[in-house]
């Protein structure tokens, strides 16, 4: 009865590729040591490309294996490609990175193949068990690069506060777990939404759901759980930065929109009002607080916190059209934010890595095309049209608004308006103020590739939005129908 | 629930055997036992640490190394058990699956190994 399984291994062949390849490097890496670093580095990431070709030629309809816990589909074939995506430019920044730093290590390609494995994880399980293994798989993993430089206080105490606040997470998110469990009688969520819709849905069971959403929250960094998401961001490598603010911001919404319209869309009435005042107290804690940022990987963290604000619109609108607003949302915010890490990690004196946002003065005489490109993130980020930002928010605002979510939609925009003060005042810092120090960062081809790809899709977005709005709008079907 | 409740009757009787036995054995120990206090044997045992001293300390990490990968091993005959008992009813599916967890399991073990996690000095 339960070998039949097997049959549906081919469902999850890009997981199941990826575990494999991160073991074959572990091993490879232990035998040749430190040397190994830039083999294991450049098969890592063909191993990525492969698992995105992978997930391409995967099922196009929804599939379900190993017993009802795995659950793949267009949805997923999206997710995984995004999250795939931003785990590639994520290691190709690092390496460059890490090279300069002399802090090279052959583990963390590996680190990162295990996180994404993860991820990929959470994007198509199909119970609360494999909910929570692949949520820990994931968070373990980048507990262990947040304190990747481990001479540094700094990035010890983010993964130390990183560790300690994930676990008080995963603790809520078990009770929650445990709680639907206990008043439903099952873990699967289909025979979830089964029960959820056969009856009027009893107290224990949402307290469970409430739970559930706080520790998914926690991993999105939503207000309140946002708590870590900026000393994190400011304690670890600035290119595990990056990667924390694109795949498992992905990964995590994934699962935070499979969780809620899959086995408790029957009563969206009841779990809406939480995400709605999450999402307003993400908006505007994110552009309010980020006004006085002086640090530039702490201002990232608040923009983040904001941004994951504005996709919970969609998710709180509880329609395709929410759903296809988040996607594409999400499907912007990640070339968006790994183009200003990017940046960011240009940002280098003669003694080292430099952080503060009065560094960027004067980058648009030393280096006019980054700082071109830079403001085009600055931009877009703000959400100015015609840049890519905006559509992001355009089609959550448009979900809102069709859900008559309009105090959400209003406040959404005046809030955004709010945040582009800090996001145009980096813009001003670059072109108006005189250069204190000229930053010194080589820019490798790498990098350079990185801000042109990223750059292109920011700037041109609007001359053909059609694929990735065909793509987003088929995703949200395949999970919703 | 009456029926329920007897089934855990064994663990209640379990229970009130420990408690007592614990207590007696320490009200023993007071009773029976020569008293003869001093300050190096009423501080608690902490196998050969100052048991309070300044937390910010330096320690040796490899205590900790040591324990943990005592843990892990611990953990997989913990899983070894169950899965040898059953393996007649879980068949081929069941012995694939313990294979999986124990590959998985000997190359953190190789790494470790190759990293010098076993050697103390």
């Amino acid at each position: 009865m339960i070998v039949p399984a097997l049959g549906h291994l081919s469902a999850a062949l890009p997981e199941i590729f990826l575990a494999l390849s991160a073991l074959v490097l572990l091993v490879l890496g232990a035998f040749l040591g430190d040397k190994a670093t830039r083999p294991v580095a450049t098969l890592s990431l063909i191993a990525l490309v492969v698992a995105f070709v992978l997930v391409l030629l995967g099922p196009d309809s929804t599939t379900v294996g190993f017993s009802g816990l795995f659950i793949t589909g267009r949805f997923a074939v999206f997710l995984n490609a995004l999250i795939l995506i931003g785990s590639a430019i994520s290691l190709i920044i690092a390496l460059d990175y890490f090279r300069l730093q002399g802090t090279e290590r052959f583990e963390f390609p590996i680190l990162v193949l295990l996180a994404t494995t993860g991820m990929m994880m959470m994007v198509t399980a199909n119970d609360l068990i494999a909910l929570f293994i692949s949520l820990e798989l994931q968070s373990l993993a980048l507990y262990v690069m947040a304190a990747f430089e481990r001479d540094s206080i700094r990035a010890t105490e983010a993964g130390l506060k990183y560790f300690v606040l994930g676990a008080l997470a995963s603790g809520l998110l078990l009770y929650g777990c445990s709680l639907i469990y206990g008043f439903s009688g099952t873990t699967n969520f289909g025979h979830l939404a089964a029960v959820v819709s056969g009856g009027p849905v009893s107290i224990g069971l949402l307290l469970g759901i409430v739970f559930l959403v706080a520790g998914l929250a926690f991993k999105i960094s939503a207000v309140p759980f946002h708590m870590w998401a900026p000393d994190v961001y400011e304690g670890a490598p600035t290119p595990v930065t990056a990667f924390f603010s694109a795949s498992p911001k992905i990964a995590a919404f994934a699962l935070f929109i499979r969780v809620m319209m899959g086995p408790f869309g029957h009563v969206a009435i009841e779990w809406r009002q939480i995400i709605i005042l999450i999402s307003l107290a993400s908006m505007f804690l994110g552009a309010f607080a980020a006004i006085n940022q002086r640090n530039i990987k702490r201002m990232m963290a608040y923009s983040s916190i904001g941004h994951m604000g504005y996709a919970l619109i969609g998710l709180a609108a509880g329609s395709v059209e929410g759903v296809r607003g988040v996607l594409i949302y999400l499907a912007i915010y990640l070339p968006m934010t790994l183009g200003a890490f990017t940046v960011i990690l240009l940002m280098r004196r003669k003694t080292g890595p430099t952080e503060n946002i009065d560094d960027l003065a004067g980058l648009s005489q030393q280096h006019p095309l980054v700082a071109l490109v830079m403001a085009i993130f600055m931009f877009s980020l703000a959400g100015v049209p015609p840049l890519a930002g905006f559509f992001g928010k355009f089609y959550v605002f448009m979900a809102a608004i069709d859900a008559h979510l309009y105090t959400l939609a209003i406040l959404g925009v005046l809030s955004s308006v709010v945040g582009a003060y800090y996001y145009l005042r980096i813009v001003k810092v670059m072109y108006f103020d005189a250069a204190s120090e000229p930053l010194a960062g080589p820019i490798t081809r790498k990098m350079a590739a990185v801000l042109l790809c990223t750059g292109v899709f920011t700037l041109f977005f609007f001359a053909n939005p059609a694929p990735l709005l065909n793509s987003a709008h088929a995703a949200a079907l395949a999970l919703l129908h | 629930m009456p029926d329920l409740l007897r089934e855990y009757l064994p663990i209640l009787i379990f229970l009130v055997i420990a408690v007592a036995l614990a207590g007696i054995v320490i009200l023993a120990s007071y009773i029976v036992a020569r008293q003869n206090p001093e300050t190096e044997k009423l501080s608690a045992y902490e196998c050969g640490f100052a048991p309070f001293d300044n937390a910010r300390r330096q320690f040796d990490v490899r205590f900790y190394l040591v324990a943990i990968l005592f843990i892990i091993f611990d953990l997989e005959v913990a899983f070894l058990f169950p899965w040898a008992i059953t393996l007649g009813k879980i068949g081929l599916f069941g012995f694939l699956s313990m294979m999986a967890f124990l590959g998985v399991l000997t190359i953190g073990f190789i790494y470790e190994w190759k990293k010098g996690a076993l050697e103390w000095e």
